[in-house]
């Protein structure tokens, strides 16, 4: 299969990423060349194959649900672009 | 003492232990080399005050009880250091600083070592040539033209050119390495869960993994020992007891079984890397090992596998970046999402882009199926292959990388090149396999080739005495020259 224009920019949108009309011909080009390096997978019959979830041979461990940190609002703010005291500020959302 | 960075870290331990040296002279001589380096540009951020500081305190009161007592290490810039800038080699993180410490550096720091820096690395450690940072391509010391490899280049430029006595760095596909391999240094990637992933700004989850970088075998193992153990905060973390990986290092590897994978070839590979394994065989063997012909089927299927897993992982850690809790926001945009699409296309570089776009589609309506689910299902073959050479063999010997060091430049044009660079060290990640890259020779260029030893999961004490055996026999000298100061 290949990607074409259109399908590089929706998979753009869905990631959240603008892309520069200038790049889209390069960047088109680059993610055919892995995606045909990618596709060399389908000479494998992998019918019959579990998938793989998970490379420790223990399930994951689950935890008390207890409060173990907290009240570090401060902290959790200080390396936001735009703050107020309380809140993160982004751009208006509702009309 | 003129020429005490140019020792290995455990030759550095013995001469503070019996105060051949202070912790503060130890300091101030590396604080003066990597002054001396800036043309390498290994480091992103230093922190000399800090490290002369912490120097005189451990001078004033020394401890030498402690597995890395009175010592200033440099890491990678993945590990998140508390109250010091943060940014994985990305523009999106260049004003982060972090409220915590990653439990790696914190296991550390809790040794007696500490900071003195953090080094460049590529973009969230997205690349092979360390050419993806957003701070600039950092330059092998073995040469003005060349590469250090990546992600971890910064990591081995600084290791290889007397900056730091050791050093840490991440492994995901061969980030440790391959690097390791292009700078005659020492690298292990530990068993996926040994060290705890806590505190590393996250690539790809289920196969990230934290592990040292050095100048011998033995300081690997005190390093190992030093940052790995049981974390409650990471969910993977291994629980076990944790081992003196430096205290039990042997050199006596009489009657182990090598395995030999033929898989382990690619087109065109350099006449000198064969020369280099066959010269690897012959070392092992001599020390009593018995060489083993093994067959891992799948190995061509890894580099293909790892490119859907991997990008599928971190188009979702990646998420997180969205300019509104921390890191970069663009100035642009007149609602919230077009806020989101012009940070993220501003914040990150072009390879990073590249690899959450192919992630996102290879997780989207549609086409999971085709590749994220066959990818899961091609790395249960590939862990599989191993498994079953591990009921006949102890460890696996192979090249470390097709290639020595490339030119700067050289492969940036062409993504699949660059990633055929890691064809060597990816199955490994997929398996979760702890796995050493050892110097082993020179090509004919005079330029660093590895080798790379296997082992089962949490076998890190049989590799790591192999290397041990192997370092003694091999008789490798890195012979650089100071060009940069």
């Amino acid at each position: 299969m290949s990607l074409d224009k259109e399908k590089i920019k929706h998979v753009a949108k869905l990631a959240r990423i603008s892309v520069d009309e200038a790049k889209v011909d390069s960047l088109t080009k680059d993610l055919n060349s892995i995606f045909k390096f990618i596709e060399q997978l389908n000479e494998l019959n992998t019918d019959k194959v579990e998938p793989l979830t998970s490379i420790l041979n223990q399930s994951l461990r689950s935890r008390k649900d207890e409060i173990s940190d907290g009240k570090i609002r401060e902290k959790i703010l200080k390396n936001s672009p735009k703050k107020n005291e309380e809140f993160f500020v982004v751009p208006k959302v509702v009309e | 003492m003129s020429n005490i960075t140019n020792q290995s870290l455990s030759e550095i331990l013995e001469s503070i232990k019996s105060k051949k040296i202070s912790s503060l002279e130890l300091t101030q001589a590396y604080i003066k080399n990597i002054e001396n380096a800036k043309k390498l540009n290994a480091f992103v951020t230093t922190t000399f005050d800090h490290a002369l500081e912490s120097a005189k305190k451990f001078d004033n009161k020394p401890n030498n009880e402690q597995l890395l007592s009175g010592v200033p290490l440099a890491v990678k810039d993945l590990f998140c250091t508390e109250n010091v800038k943060t940014t994985a080699g990305s523009n999106i993180l260049n004003n982060f600083v972090p409220s915590y410490e990653s439990t790696v550096t914190k296991n550390l720091w809790n040794n007696g070592a500490f900071l003195l820096g953090k080094l460049n690395c590529d973009e969230f450690a997205m690349g092979s040539s360390n050419e993806t940072s957003f701070f600039g391509n950092v330059i092998n010391p073995i040469g003005d033209h060349l590469v250090p490899g990546g992600s971890s280049g910064g990591s081995s430029s600084a290791l290889a050119a007397d900056l730091t006595p050791a050093t840490i760095g991440t492994d995901t596909g061969g980030s440790i390495r391959q690097p390791a391999s292009f700078t005659g240094t020492v690298g292990l990637k530990p068993t996926y869960g040994l060290c705890s992933r806590w505190g590393i700004v996250a690539f790809a989850s289920s196969l990230d993994q934290a592990g040292p970088m050095t100048k011998t075998v033995n300081d690997c193992s005190i390093m190992l020992e030093a940052m790995s153990g049981f974390d409650e905060k990471d969910s993977t973390s291994i629980n076990k007891k944790k081992e003196s990986y430096s205290k039990n290092l042997k050199d006596n590897i009489k009657g182990l079984k090598i395995g030999i994978p033929k898989e382990y070839r690619v087109d065109n590979m350099p006449k000198e890397i064969d020369e280099l394994w066959e010269k690897g065989k012959k070392i092992l063997k001599d020390l009593g090992a018995q060489l083993i012909d093994i067959s891992l089927p799948h190995t061509k299927y890894a580099l293909p596998t790892y490119y859907i897993v991997a990008p599928a992982e971190a188009s979702s850690n990646l998420a997180r970046y969205d300019g509104v809790r921390y890191g970069y926001r663009s100035q642009k945009g007149k609602d919230l999402i077009e806020m989101y699409e012009n940070t993220r296309s501003e914040g990150f570089g072009d390879e990073v882009k590249r690899r959450i776009l192919i992630g996102t589609y290879v997780l989207s309506s549609g086409y999971y199926d085709a590749y994220y689910l066959k990818a899961q299902k091609v790395r249960q073959l590939i862990k599989k292959d191993f498994d079953d050479s591990f009921t006949k063999v102890d460890a696996i010997l192979t090249p470390s990388t097709p290639s020595s060091a490339f030119k700067i430049g050289e492969k940036t044009n062409d993504p699949v090149s660059m990633y055929l660079n890691d064809i060597f060290t990816v199955p490994v990640n997929l398996a979760g396999l702890p796995a050493l890259s050892l110097p082993a020779g020179l090509d004919k260029q005079g330029y660093p080739l590895g080798l790379q030893l296997i082992g089962k999961a949490l076998d890190e004490q049989k590799i790591l005495n192999i290397g041990y055996a192997f370092e003694k026999n091999c008789g490798y000298k890195n012979k650089i020259k100071k060009w940069w100061s």
